[in-house]
């Protein structure tokens, strides 16, 4: 029987195991170093928030994995014999296998800032994170002291969010002039602005790290911006992005760039071996190549790699694209493609509500018409639809005037189509759209639940 | 106001609901307690009963006793003596059977606690609840932006079962076994709220006035917290002011208010099997020879037993009732809201829970059974059983220990769902409709679950709703009340409640 060996507990190489078994009878060994069962990494910051305790992050009961003979193993891979097909323990344990899944993740990124490892200063990815940054900041609670979040994605506001719900003062450093701004346009990008800055959190928009100073314990003490400023922090988060995790591979026969190289089916260049989710650095046909780290998109490797490697090899192909974040208390949908500045050739009809605090963008193309994409702030889709409207290459008339069968909100919501389409209709007045249906409590609910989901 | 001001008023409001609980619990140990002929003669009213208690409490009268304690064990004494001769001597009709201890030690308090009803309500029940108010209202703006706040439900030993959760179980048990099984220890807090019974009914209050009271006070003013966490959510908005208003109105109000009329008197939302005595053969006796309303009354009960629940659960599922109009629903959706996430969520826990409701809908079936054929056929025994057994076998075991002592009692170690998923036949029933014959589902938002936990983390029926949507399965469980948390906590908008056709209701998305 064929030995699958994981090295990454994570959704990427959770979802191999559990796709493998389904497919077939392999015998699968997935390691961490991390942790002993599978846990949810998005949900970490629940953790802190005493929203969740770290049991509850778990997506599956402790018998599941002998039920469905997934041996765990709880360690540290040192070294991979490419050759002899074996990785190593750091507990000097040999492991064989026949197929090799790389799905190690990413780390925190840290671009050689004066006084980046000192006490207090830590990045947020893994469990062990969540520990330390308990540690770090217990001290800090109901304003005893204050922190400073570096780096504006979704983890730095994640972080900043976390400190919020313990009443830590925190200051928040976005090194670009748009929060978000390389995949949020500016609307959206000042929406969420005006929302973290609505709760108290001091928002410095093109501000930069330029080091962080030490008190005589070597913990943190403030720290120094590239304009010279000087703020107060005894905890410093740095959450200016993560990277692929290749130390495992770095120097061996595996190519890595910046990820772990691998083709359409995450293949690396040597035989047996793969890599997917955050770690994986995809080929693409015209030569460049990327790196997707998302929940979803390792998901979605992982269920291609499986079918591969149970004999059906099966090309990555991440369908409709979508993705969702939450920003404080306001949610983020996006379906399709959504650049943060206008393409040539496509329009933006953007709406925001009166509040600020909602807001509906459709990006369509100019002269067919067709929906590309859609970003939604505060306001729930229905991911069933909008996949089928954009694969039907829907007009933007035509979508709009069936908007309600993509709202998802909660019944009793207040429903937005009918002043989005009065503001499509102002600014479009050649093409007038009339909403066909809301979503009712008593609709009909004419919604086709087309599987047209990879899952 | 400023922050700073508010979280005083919210301290404030602490220290006076301590101070309240406080007095509450003490003024259990402030009367006295003493026996007149005058107070036989007015709490006793079968002649018979009263010439023999006069007689065989003697010893008692005039006499005054420190506490409830003592008095209560005296007059169990005498009592007992009484019956006992009785039956040795073999003259049966001397028996007392009903329970006078209630009555007589409501009657006899004296001293301080009679003295100062009035100021003792205001200090025990007013300042208590007047100090929870305060201490909610203020996080009407604590609580920042409107949104899901959650933040340290895990720290709090309030809501994460350890000490002062233990504390909060002990209490809630206690008062309940005192409630149901020994009402005369409790008659100083009856008292307390006599006056407000004497006022709705014009009738003193006994303790399920006392306990009506309570609940719907703990009912209105949790919903009111209710409103403070939830206040970004309509849905939850209006199903807790839904709860709010059948509580107080329909379980509460009206039925005190119809009392005051000497009009028959039921609250008119409770449906059997929930409401187990509906089919008892007095009940049926007692509606039906009360009049046109009394009639309406009987003919709604069971319009709503046999035609309201399937016909609106086809439509809205079992939430139409669980969690917008049951009184059970509604104590737990605002009392034990704190507590949701307590409930247990291994797939163990839900094998026993499939097994025990539904031996309670088996077992109410045939206290139903029982019920009937003695009300039709005026036989007492159906196969060889007396039919009283069972249903005080049923009132015991369901009625008292497990919806009351349970079901409630356990709030802040098991959730505030403990009666209604374990226990409730009513549930049960509507469960059962719920998952087969319904448009209700929650419907997962393809692929968009990261798998997080909120939402099987805070259902309160400790359903793993995460289980379903990681794998974008629609949710159509028997247990699910609606209450739509889950959907409130999604990070990720991936759940969402609704009233669909039955077609791909069950759908799973195809692999």
């Amino acid at each position: 029987m064929k030995k699958i060996v994981i090295i990454g507990n994570g959704i990427t190489g959770i979802t191999a195991a559990r796709e493998i078994r389904k497919r077939s009878e392999y015998d699968i060994t997935v390691i961490s170093g991390e942790s002993h069962h599978h846990f949810s990494r998005p949900a970490l910051m629940y953790i802190y928030m005493g929203h969740m305790r770290a049991e509850h992050t778990k997506p599956y009961e402790d018998w599941f994995w002998d039920k469905n003979r997934i041996s765990l193993r709880y360690g540290t891979v040192t070294k991979i014999d490419f050759t002899t097909k074996a990785v190593l323990l750091e507990s000097g344990e040999s492991i064989a296998y026949d197929k090799l899944i790389l799905a190690t993740g990413s780390k925190s990124n840290k671009f050689g800032w004066k006084g980046q490892d000192l006490k207090g200063v830590q990045g947020l990815y893994s469990l062990q994170d969540v520990e330390m940054m308990e540690e770090n900041t217990k001290h800090l609670a109901n304003g005893r002291g204050s922190a400073v979040v570096v780096g504006g994605g979704l983890i730095g506001i994640e972080v900043a969010e976390m400190l919020h719900s313990r009443h830590i003062p925190v200051t928040f450093l976005v090194r670009e002039n748009i929060y978000w701004g390389n995949i949020l346009p500016e609307e959206e990008g000042k929406l969420v602005e005006r929302h973290i800055r609505a709760q108290g959190i001091d928002l410095r928009l093109s501000s930069e790290l330029q080091e962080i100073t030490s008190d005589s314990n070597g913990r943190a003490r403030s720290v120094i911006t590239k304009n010279g400023e000087e703020l107060n922090a005894q905890f410093v988060a740095l959450t200016a992005g993560v990277s692929p995790n290749t130390d495992l591979v770095k120097g061996t026969d595996v190519e890595v760039k910046r990820g772990i190289l691998v083709n359409e089916f995450l293949e690396t260049n040597l035989p047996d071996v793969y890599a997917a989710g955050d770690c994986a650095e995809l080929k693409i046909s015209d030569g460049t190549s990327k790196v997707e780290q998302l929940w979803y998109t390792g998901r979605m490797q992982a269920e291609a790699l499986a079918k591969t490697i149970c004999g059906n090899r099966t090309k990555y192909q991440r369908g409709i694209w979508f993705n969702s974040a939450k920003f404080f208390d306001i949610e983020y949908q996006t379906y399709g493609f959504v650049a943060n500045k206008v393409r040539d050739g496509e329009s933006h009809f953007y709406w925001e509500d009166a509040s600020g605090t909602k807001s509906f963008r459709i990006v369509f193309q100019n002269a067919s018409k067709v929906v590309t994409g859609v970003n939604t702030f505060g306001i729930r889709q229905r991911q069933a639809v909008w996949q089928r409207w954009i694969a039907e290459e829907r007009k933007i008339t035509d979508v709009l005037t069936d908007l309600g069968e993509a709202n998802f909100d909660p019944e009793f919501y207040k429903q937005y189509e009918p002043e989005i389409i009065s503001k499509f209709n102002q600014d479009y007045p050649e093409s007038v759209v009339t909403l066909r249906r809301a979503k009712g409590l008593f609709s009909k609910l004419q919604v086709k639940f087309s599987p047209i989901l990879t899952r | 106001m400023s922050q700073s001001l508010l979280k005083s008023v919210r301290s404030f409001g602490l220290i006076l609901f301590l101070i309240g609980l406080f007095t509450f619990s003490l003024s259990l140990f402030l009367g006295t307690y003493s026996l007149t002929e005058d107070i036989l003669t007015g709490s006793v009213t079968s002649s018979s009963d009263r010439e023999k208690l006069s007689l065989a409490l003697k010893p008692m009268l005039d006499k005054t006793y420190s506490n409830q304690f003592e008095f209560v064990r005296e007059y169990h004494a005498l009592f007992n003596d009484l019956n006992e001769t009785a039956k040795r001597e073999g003259k049966w009709g001397e028996v007392i059977y009903a329970d006078y201890s209630f009555i007589l030690t409501k009657n006899s308090t004296q001293g301080f606690l009679r003295e100062n009803q009035a100021s003792l309500f205001f200090f025990a029940i007013i300042i208590t609840l007047l100090g929870a108010l305060l201490y909610i209202l203020p996080n009407f703006s604590l609580l920042g932006i409107a949104g899901i706040k959650n933040n340290g439900v895990w720290s709090n030993p309030a809501s994460n079962c350890s000490w002062l959760g233990f504390l909060s179980a002990a209490y809630l048990i206690g008062f309940y076994m005192f409630l149901y099984f020994y009402p005369e220890y409790i008659t100083g807090w009856v008292l307390l709220v006599e006056p407000v019974s004497l006022f709705l009914s014009g009738k003193p209050a006994d303790q399920w006035f006392l306990y009506g009271f309570l609940y719907t006070a703990s009912a209105l003013v949790m919903g009111v917290r209710m409103f403070t966490k939830y206040r970004h959510s309509n849905y939850q908005l209006l199903r807790t002011a839904s709860v709010m208003f059948f509580q107080s109105a329909f379980a509460f109000l009206i039925p005190e208010i119809l009392k005051s009329l000497n009009l028959p008197s039921r609250d008119l939302k409770n449906i059997f099997p929930l409401d187990y005595s509906f089919f008892y053969d007095y009940n049926l006796n007692y509606l039906s020879s009360s009049g046109t309303l009394g009639l309406f009354m009987l003919f709604w009960g069971v319009v709503l037993f046999v035609l309201g629940v399937p016909i609106m659960t086809y439509f809205f599922g079992k939430r139409w009732y669980c969690s917008w109009v049951c009184g059970c629903g509604g104590l737990a959706e605002t009392l034990g809201d704190p507590y949701r996430q307590l409930s247990d969520k291994s797939l163990k826990a839900w094998k026993v829970e499939r097994i025990l409701i539904h031996s309670v809908l088996v077992f109410s079936a045939v206290l139903l059974t029982f019920s009937l054929y003695s009300y039709f056929t005026h036989e007492s025994s159906l196969l060889g059983v007396e039919t009283w057994r069972v249903r005080q076998a049923y009132g015991f075991l369901i009625g008292a220990v497990f919806s009351g002592v349970v079901g409630t009692g356990f709030y802040p170690v098991m959730g505030s769902r403990v009666w209604c998923r374990f226990g409730c036949p009513l549930a049960a029933y509507l469960g059962i409709i719920q998952r087969f014959k319904s448009r209700f589902r929650i419907t997962t938002n393809g692929g968009q679950c990261i798998s997080c936990g909120n939402c099987s983390t805070y259902c309160e029926m400790g359903i793993d709703v995460r289980a379903y949507a990681q794998r974008g399965e629609n949710i159509v469980r028997s247990s699910c009340v609606g209450c739509g948390v889950c959907a409130a906590v999604c990070p990720r908008g991936v759940l969402s409640l609704e009233n669909g056709p039955e077609e791909f209701r069950l759908q799973e998305l195809i692999k």
